[in-house]
């Protein structure tokens, strides 16, 4: 035991510019597959509470594709439909991929803090002369966003856990890294186990900032 | 003697939400600087009747002509009518993600695209006016209900609408912060504003309004100026409501 604890940091110490690239990659993956992910959820989300059944339709088809079929299919499908057809490289498939199955999540998380925002609001927009969309932009939204703001932290720190499975398609991004340098070395557990200590890393400092954003978001409590 | 301008008419007003017939056969009318009292039971259509003035609610019959002129939701905007016609709310609906300022700035910059540092100046203007001044920066969970209320009045005013709409406005406060937000109405009824008010504060009808109309099971069963009709009202139904809110 104490050989091992040893052995596993001298591996995290000798690996760190590895693993800081790995890291490095994995935050990049998370991000813009994210970030991508909001549009596509605000999107899917204003598409459901449009009240024209074509479109709410659409969205529903679009949560039902992502919740019923298994993130891994999706990743893969993305990189043999995007590399082949579309020549896009292994990253921006995967980030594709992410974003596609986030952005469900996402929809739904904007759906729920949009329809909490009491009709009044939208009463007291129009009222004023404002139209649907000044109305939706201006003082739904942000209240919205801002409600949302707690399951979104949630969804990006299992967005972040998620951008594993890109390396099955062989990004070399935290949990990629692991299993090269376990297969290298026949010991896996070690590597396995310095990949966790930087998902954990990465995980706290995204709940860091996204606490430190709702701090800053609450100032008008 | 010229007759003053009339502000809003309604003619066989008639409104179902599904099978509900909320406002039946309303005729109704609003003149230049008049202030209207509405007053009935809950659930009598009183606040149906004021969000069919601003397209709030869409009306399913009859005709509602305002600063003469019918609009049709289909293919006119509502929003310049809206602009016209304030609304004031019994929960105040301010933007609680918005300071005092902003709240009372957004339309006309967003709506009337009026420069900023003019909106601004006309704001605080007007908070002044509601004597809220100091509190421009402060967002509305700060305020109490009173101050809530009167900067509600003060950003529907912030439109310079010609006709201010006011649903229950005190109904929500306590108490004691009920005669600040009225003395800011009566201010603006001495002004000349229209006004239509749905209240249950009869000391303000009988001080502020040119007209009292009770209204009961979505009909306006009496109205006449009030003294007549609260104390003589003509009609049973007018005299056993009076007599159980009093
Ligand atoms: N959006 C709505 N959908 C269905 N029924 C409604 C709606 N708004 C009001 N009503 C009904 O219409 C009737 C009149 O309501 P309202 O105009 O709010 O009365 P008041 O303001 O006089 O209390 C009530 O029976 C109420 O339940
Ligand atoms: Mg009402």
């Amino acid at each position: 035991m104490y050989l091992n604890i040893i052995k596993f940091g001298e591996a995290l110490i000798e690996s760190r510019s590895l693993f800081a690239e790995a890291a490095w990659l994995t935050l990049k993956l998370t991000a813009v597959s994210i970030f991508i992910a909001i549009f596509i959820g605000l999107f899917f989300a204003l598409l459901k509470i449009s009240n024209i059944k074509v479109l709410e339709w659409i969205a529903n088809l679009y949560i039902f594709i992502v919740r019923g079929t298994p993130l891994i299919v999706q990743i893969f499908v993305f990189y043999y439909g995007l590399t082949e057809i579309a020549m896009i490289s292994g990253f921006w498939s995967a980030t594709l991929g992410l974003a596609f199955h986030n952005g469900a999540y996402i929809a739904e998380i904007f759906r729920g803090s949009i329809q909490s925002i009491g009709k009044g609001q939208n009463e007291a927009g129009r009222s004023l002369g404002m139209n649907r969309s000044q109305t939706m932009k201006r003082i739904i939204l942000p209240q919205a966003f801002r409600r949302a703001l707690p399951p979104l932290g949630n969804q990006f720190i299992i967005g972040l856990k998620d951008s594993s499975l890109a390396a099955f398609i062989g990004l070399t991004e935290i949990f990629g890294a692991a299993t090269t340098m376990g297969a290298n070395t026949f010991d896996y557990m070690t590597w396995l186990l310095v990949s966790a200590v930087y998902y954990l890393i990465l995980v706290f400092l995204l709940t860091l900032l996204v606490s430190f954003i709702e701090k800053k978001m609450a100032a008008s409590d | 003697m010229s007759e003053a301008r009339e502000m809003i008419r309604v003619e066989k007003l008639n409104k179902s939400f599904g099978d509900l017939h909320v406002l039946k056969d309303i005729d109704f009318t609003v003149k230049e600087s008049e202030v209207v009292v509405l007053i009935g039971a809950s659930g009598s259509g009183k606040s149906t009747l004021l969000r069919c003035l601003n397209y709030l609610e869409l009306k399913n019959d009859g005709k509602i002509i305002i600063e003469g002129k019918e609009t049709d939701p289909k293919k006119d905007d509502l929003n310049k009518v809206r602009q016209k016609v304030g609304m004031v709310f019994q929960h105040f609906n301010l933007f609680p993600h918005k300071t005092v300022l902003e709240n009372v700035i957004e339309a006309p910059t967003q709506v009337k695209k009026i420069k900023k540092s003019q909106a601004i100046e006309e704001a605080k203007t007007l908070l002044d006016k509601v004597g809220l001044a100091d509190k421009a920066d402060d967002y509305p969970s700060r305020l109490s209900g009173g101050q809530k209320q009167r900067v509600a009045i003060a950003r529907a005013l912030a439109m310079k609408p010609d006709i201010m709409l006011f649903d229950e406005p005190t109904s929500a406060l306590d108490p004691e912060l009920v005669g600040e937000v009225l003395a800011t109405m009566k201010e603006l009824a001495k002004e000349g504003m229209t006004m239509v008010v749905v209240t249950h504060e009869m000391g303000f009808a009988r001080e502020v309004a040119d007209k009292v109309v009770y209204m009961h099971d979505g009909r306006i069963v009496e109205e006449g100026e009030p003294h007549q009709l609260f104390d003589h009202p003509q009609e049973q139904r007018t005299q056993e409501f009076l007599s159980s809110i009093l």
